[in-house]
Parts: structure tokens; C-alpha cells; sequence
């Protein structure tokens, strides 16, 4: 905590606010190409609280990263927000013009992405980096930028020599790890990662994600972790949000998603894992491939796929069902005579 | 979910018979640095084991434990630096003309890690196919190529053959176009696959398909793989047997079930204790490791291991600990397992 407040006297850190850190609503990205518009992100809504650790799992091409980049406000053409709010420290942030998200970003919004070494500038050292993205946000004391740079280096577990280091000096974790110091340079509310840990070695991702947490705890920011690896933050996340075909299939607490999975799709997920210590059994993952997102079915997107479809499901999208603090997107919770008699 | 079925079992060879690929004492070495430094890493390092018919070995190890060189070698785009691998008794060395090579690549075809760039994207898919059966069974007519390639996708799962063999790459998921990978190295009839991380660029959720797939290949099609990768959890679940490599090393090899049910390197519990389990409490005494590379540039003698090692005694930084039988068919480099203590480093 001595960081947390030293910070603030330093004014490096924003004082937090009340109520959710970050507010979607309806949050729905396009892609416009010359074949048509393909809907990646429709209509999600969620909130990520303070201090919260909500992952997002889904497969390749769920939305999952367009959601993020749409969150982040780094979206390039030809993908663009077609409707909806993201609301962050009380300013919805998919108004605001790029001088004012610049102010935003970094400080109190970082971005984590998936491979740190297209991420970090190959020609820089680590430090260097690090006093650029300072310098931006208006901190010009060399004393204060080296004392800071040294002291996230540190929080990550890196030698604080290695700021004189290039990119292609460190390893993959250490190269992440630097990666989520400098996302760390302004102590932000929000640090969204997008899978930070896949280029990784199953030992260094384990020994990253409890890092992660630990940093976590102790500053009291809040994250969206984004993988397509459900197991990996089994352990880690407060919150899991399943998206499937660029909706929200199903979301709550992270323990009891894995204990009781609802939708069909979030059961087949599940069961894609082999075990490494229980029985060996047969597994089927889930058989075919998420829709094209160009042309998506008309009802329910998972009933192409879905074991348990039933007619309703090939009409009717499913509306979100509360249940036990889970929200599911699916007609078997409906409770009406059709799911009853099944 | 049923209980997989027992495996008619692989044939392991007799001491008298030979086994379809013996690696024996390879070592590959990289010469890296300039004139001023001249240094040596050492990839792979004095292994030896065995494949046999109808069987899936599985290779597992972190980044740079040297895996991916022991498939390169076999595959024969790297010389041993020393020691020989034979198949089918015969050694590699001894395979130069191009006809000899064009049947081994045949016989032991690669299949490769990315499915998006490993497949020719101007082609349709079925030009790799019909080309591999053009090249390697010039005996067939063109409508018997035709018709094995139908036949070899529809192995794999790849429904209707003739209509998915007429799409172009991108019209493929990443779980089909991996399909595809192995559906050209089946049309070659091969004895011996070597998958180098077929599955980890693939979906949680289609990785399993592809693991069945595998599994097919051994149960219908006599095929036998060498699956080389850093998931143990789908090692278990498809391979027969493990090798697990550190630094270049073999640290420990047995049967599958045997291995992982009763660990006896510190390094194969680490690989255990950190490896994602949904369905496990969290083991927290991996988290103290921070999954540093392993060194293997100019290594002094002593076990690899040992830096990262919490039971690591004096006698592991002098002697390099040699592969030792421990349990029956359950062999263990390390001196502590080796002098009986029991490990159970990150338990």
C-alpha cells in the first residue's frame, strides 16, 4: 500500500470514483466490408466493478478481442461502434475525441496486449518506454520517471537493471511482465489484457497470473482478462463472462460457473478439457464452428451447434435469464411448458 | 462421457526386434555467437528412446527444452551433431539419394504448428494432397488420387471430402486447416507422424477433435505420432507414452498414466503442479518458479535442472545425472529420485 500512496500524493493517480469502474451498454461493433457488415460485438452490456478480475472466454472469432479493442477505444477501420455507451469514470468514452482519450489512456486505462514482443518497440530499451509513455502524461522529472520506472520493474519481479535492456534481451515472461509494469507507471483503475499470457510456458503463465493477482490486491485496480482458456482463470477471476459469436452467452460468478455451468455452450466448454488427474475419459469438445457473423442465424446463435436445441431456438434469439445470480441466454431457463415436458 | 477404451496396446519391440524409430545418444548442437565469442548452445543433448508401431509418444517440455530440434532431426532438416536415429532399423545417416529421402519424408511425414501458414493460400487444399500422392504414390491414376483423397480427409474428419478437398484455405477454420495438415501426411501412408504442436495454435474447444483425430490415426490407420508438446493435460490424454524434456535433456520417460500418476522428477511434478486444471483446487507451490528459460549455452556438467531445483543437493552441480530405470519401463534422471529420497518438490 506505501505505493499506492505515495502516488497519490505525487497526483500520478486519479482519486477513484463510485459505482462500477466501468459501465457497457448495448456496446455493438461492425465490420463494414465491401461484402456486407458483419455484426462482431452485438449489444453487450456489463459492468466491471472496482478491484474486479472479470475474464472474458470464448473462441477464436466470439468478439471477444473486438470487444476489448471497442472498450479501449482502438478500433481501426473497417471496424467502428455502431450504438452503445462505455462509460468510464462517469464520461462515456466512445464520445470523446482523441486528445481527450489520450489523457485518459495510460493513466487511468491501461491495455495489456497479447504479445509483448510486437507490443514493445524493438529498437528502445524497456526504460526508455517507460519515460515516453511518463513524459506523455506530463511527468518530465528525470529523477521521478527513473525512481518510478525502477519501482514497477520491481513490483513485477524484474531487476530494475534490465531498464537499460532492449526488447530481444529478455525473455517471453520477462518481456510480459515488463509489459504490465509500464501498463502499471500510473497505477490505473482498469488494466484490460487481452490473453497476456498465451505466448507463454504453462510454468511462467502460472507464475504471471499469480502475479497478476498479487499486484491485483495490493492496488486495487480492476481487470478484463480476455483468453480463450477457461482453466487458466479458473483460479483467478471473481467473474466470468462467456461470449459466443459476439454475445454474451452467459455471466456470473466465476465458482459457480464452473460448478454449474448453464448454457449449453458454457457445459461444452467445460467439457473440452482433458483432465490432468481425474479418470481418462473420451472427449467430444463441440463439434462444428461458430456462424458466420455476416449472415447469423436467425434464433438463438449456438443452436446451429447446441445439443440440446429445440424448435423455439431456430426462430426466436433467446433473451438473458436470471438465475442464482448467473445471467443466461438461453430458452431452457424459460420455464415454459416446452422445456418442461423435454 | 465413457471410459476410453483400453488400446489393443502398443507392440513394444522385444530386446531381439527392432523398434520402428530408435534415437540413440543424439545430441544437436547450434553454433551461436561471433568470431571473438564463440559459444555453443546445446539443443539436444545425448537422448535416446523409442517409438513403436502403433504408438503415440508424447514429447513434453517448456520453450527451449529442445523438443522441437528432436522433431527437426528426425524430420531430417538437421544433422545430428553426434549419435544416430534409426528407423526401421535403418540409420538416417545412411538416407541421401532423393528417392531414399522422398520415401522417408513419406514414411515420416511433419505435420506443423500453424495451421494459417502451413498450407499454400492461393491453392485450393486439395492441390497439397493430390501433390503429395502425385510425388509420393506415382502408382496411382488420377482418379484413384482423386479417390484416396476423399478417402484420407474423410479419416480425419473432414466432411464430404470431395467438397471440402474444392475450398480454398480461408474458407477453412484453424481446427479444419490442422485437419488438412494431417490429412496430407496421411495420404503419404506414413509409419510415423511428427506433430510439432499440432494443436496449441487451435481453440480450446477443437483442440479435443483434433486429439481424437490423432488417436484415429493410431487405432484405424496403424499410424504412430510423435507428439511434440508443452500441454500435458493433452498428452495425457492421447499419448501412450511421455518423455519429458528439460534443457536437452530427457528427464523422465514411462508410460503415461505411470508418469504423471507417480512423478519422480522435480521438474515433471513442477510441469503437473502448474499445469491449469479446472477441475483441481489451485496448487499454489508453483508459483514460486518463474518459468525462466532453461540454460543451454555452453552448460557446465551437473544436472540442468538444479537452478531451478528446491531439492537440488552438491552432487547435482557436479555430475550430470544420467537416465536411470527406476520403476519397471519408468526411467528418472535425477539423483535425488535415484538415491531413493522421495521428491515431492511441488506437492
Amino acid at each position: 500500500m506505501a505505493h499506492a500512496l505515495a502516488d497519490d500524493q505525487n497526483g500520478l493517480a486519479s482519486p477513484p470514483q463510485d459505482g462500477p469502474t466501468l459501465q457497457i451498454r448495448d456496446l455493438s461493433v461492425e465490420y463494414v466490408l465491401e461484402s456486407g457488415i458483419v455484426g462482431a460485438v452485438d449489444k453487450v452490456s456489463f459492468d466491471v466493478n472496482p478491484g474486479e478480475f472479470l475474464a472474458i472466454v470464448g473462441e477464436s472469432g466470439c468478439g471477444k478481442s473486438t470487444l476489448l479493442f471497442g472498450i479501449a477505444q482502438l478500433l481501426n477501420p473497417p471496424a467502428e461502434i455502431s450504438g452503445g455507451s462505455v462509460t468510464f469514470r462517469g464520461r462515456n468514452l466512445v464520445k470523446l475525441s482523441d486528445k481527450d482519450l489520450a489523457a485518459v489512456r495510460w493513466k487511468d486505462m491501461s491495455v495489456v496486449m497479447q504479445s509483448a514482443m510486437n507490443a514493445l518497440n524493438p529498437v528502445k530499451s524497456v526504460g526508455a518506454q517507460f519515460k515516453d509513455a511518463m513524459r506523455a502524461h506530463g511527468v518530465t522529472s528525470q529523477e521521478e520517471i527513473a525512481q518510478r520506472s525502477a519501482e514497477v520493474l520491481r513490483m513485477v519481479g524484474i531487476d530494475p537493471v534490465h531498464l537499460k535492456s532492449y526488447p530481444h534481451q529478455l525473455s517471453g515472461g520477462m518481456r510480459q511482465r515488463a509489459m504490465i509494469a509500464m501498463a502499471m507507471l500510473f497505477t490505473p483503475e482498469l488494466i484490460i489484457m487481452d490473453e497476456p499470457t498465451s505466448a507463454l510456458d504453462v510454468v511462467a503463465q502460472r507464475s504471471l497470473m499469480a502475479q497478476i493477482k498479487d499486484l491485483q490486491r495490493e492496488f486495487h485496480f480492476a481487470v478484463i482478462f480476455v483468453t480463450h482458456d477457461m482453466s487458466l482463470v479458473r483460479h483467478f477471476s471473481d467473474r466470468l463472462m462467456v461470449m459466443y459469436a459476439g454475445q454474451v452467452s452467459e455471466v456470473g460468478p466465476t465458482q459457480q460457473l464452473f460448478d454449474h455451468p448453464h448454457h449449453p455452450y458454457t457445459v461444452g466448454l467445460m467439457d473440452a478439457f482433458p483432465s490432468i488427474r481425474g479418470p481418462r475419459v473420451q472427449l467430444t469438445g463441440i463439434p462444428g464452428s461458430p456462424p458466420d457473423l455476416a449472415r447469423p442465424p436467425a434464433g438463438c446463435r449456438f443452436a446451429p451447434r447446441c445439443p440440446k436445441v429445440m424448435p423455439r431456438c431456430e426462430t426466436n434469439p433467446p433473451p438473458d435469464y436470471e438465475l442464482e445470480g448467473t445471467s443466461v441466454r438461453c430458452f431452457l431457463y424459460d420455464g415454459a411448458p416446452e422445456v418442461l415436458s423435454d | 462421457m465413457t471410459e476410453l477404451q483400453t488400446q489393443p496396446g502398443p507392440q513394444h519391440a522385444g530386446p531381439d526386434q527392432e523398434p520402428l524409430l530408435r534415437v540413440d545418444r543424439m545430441s544437436r548442437h547450434f553454433k551461436i555467437g561471433n568470431a571473438v565469442s564463440r559459444r555453443t548452445l546445446h539443443a539436444v543433448d545425448d537422448m535416446s528412446f523409442t517409438v513403436g508401431e502403433r504408438e503415440i509418444v508424447a514429447i513434453v517440455g517448456e520453450s527451449g527444452s529442445g523438443k522441437s530440434t528432436v522433431a527437426r532431426v528426425l524430420a531430417k532438416l538437421y544433422k545430428p551433431t553426434s549419435g544416430e536415429a534409426y528407423f526401421q532399423g535403418k540409420p538416417l545417416s545412411a538416407i541421401r539419394s532423393r528417392h531414399e529421402r522422398l520415401r522417408y519424408s513419406g514414411l515420416v511425414p511433419m505435420v506443423f504448428q500453424d495451421p494459417f501458414s502451413s498450407i499454400n493460400p492461393v491453392f485450393r487444399v486439395s492441390h497439397g494432397v493430390m501433390r503429395a500422392l502425385k510425388l509420393h504414390r506415382p502408382e496411382l491414376s488420377s482418379e484413384q488420387r482423386f479417390a484416396e483423397a476423399v478417402r484420407v480427409f474423410e479419416a480425419v474428419g473432414l466432411n464430404p471430402g470431395a467438397e471440402v478437398l474444392e475450398r480454398y484455405p480461408h474458407e477453412l477454420s484453424g481446427g479444419q486447416r490442422q485437419r488438412v495438415g494431417f490429412a496430407q501426411a496421411l495420404a503419404m501412408r506414413p509409419k510415423l507422424i511428427l506433430a510439432d504442436e499440432p494443436v496449441s495454435m487451435l481453440d480450446v474447444s477443437i483442440r479435443i477433435g483434433l486429439l481424437n483425430v490423432m488417436a484415429k490415426l493410431r487405432d484405424e490407420e496403424d499410424v504412430s505420432i510423435l507428439y511434440i508438446t508443452h500441454d500435458l493435460a493433452s498428452a495425457r490424454y492421447v499419448s501412450d507414452r511421455l518423455i519429458v524434456m528439460y534443457a536437452g535433456h530427457i528427464v523422465e520417460t514411462g508410460p503415461v498414466d505411470e508418469v504423471l500418476g507417480n512423478p519422480r522428477h522435480p521438474y515433471t511434478e513442477l510441469l503437473l503442479a502448474a499445469a491449469p486444471d479446472p477441475r483441481a483446487p489451485l496448487n499454489a507451490s508453483a508459483e514460486a518458479d518463474r518459468g525462466e528459460p532453461p540454460r543451454v549455452i555452453d552448460p557446465e556438467p551437473g544436472c540442468r535442472f538444479r537452478w531451478r531445483c528446491p531439492l537440488a543437493v552438491e552432487e547435482c552441480h557436479q555430475v550430470t545425472p544420467s537416465l536411470r530405470e527406476l520403476l519397471p519401463d519408468h526411467s528418472v534422471a535425477c539423483h535425488v529420485a535415484q538415491a531413493g529420497t522421495p521428491t515431492g518438490a511441488f506437492r
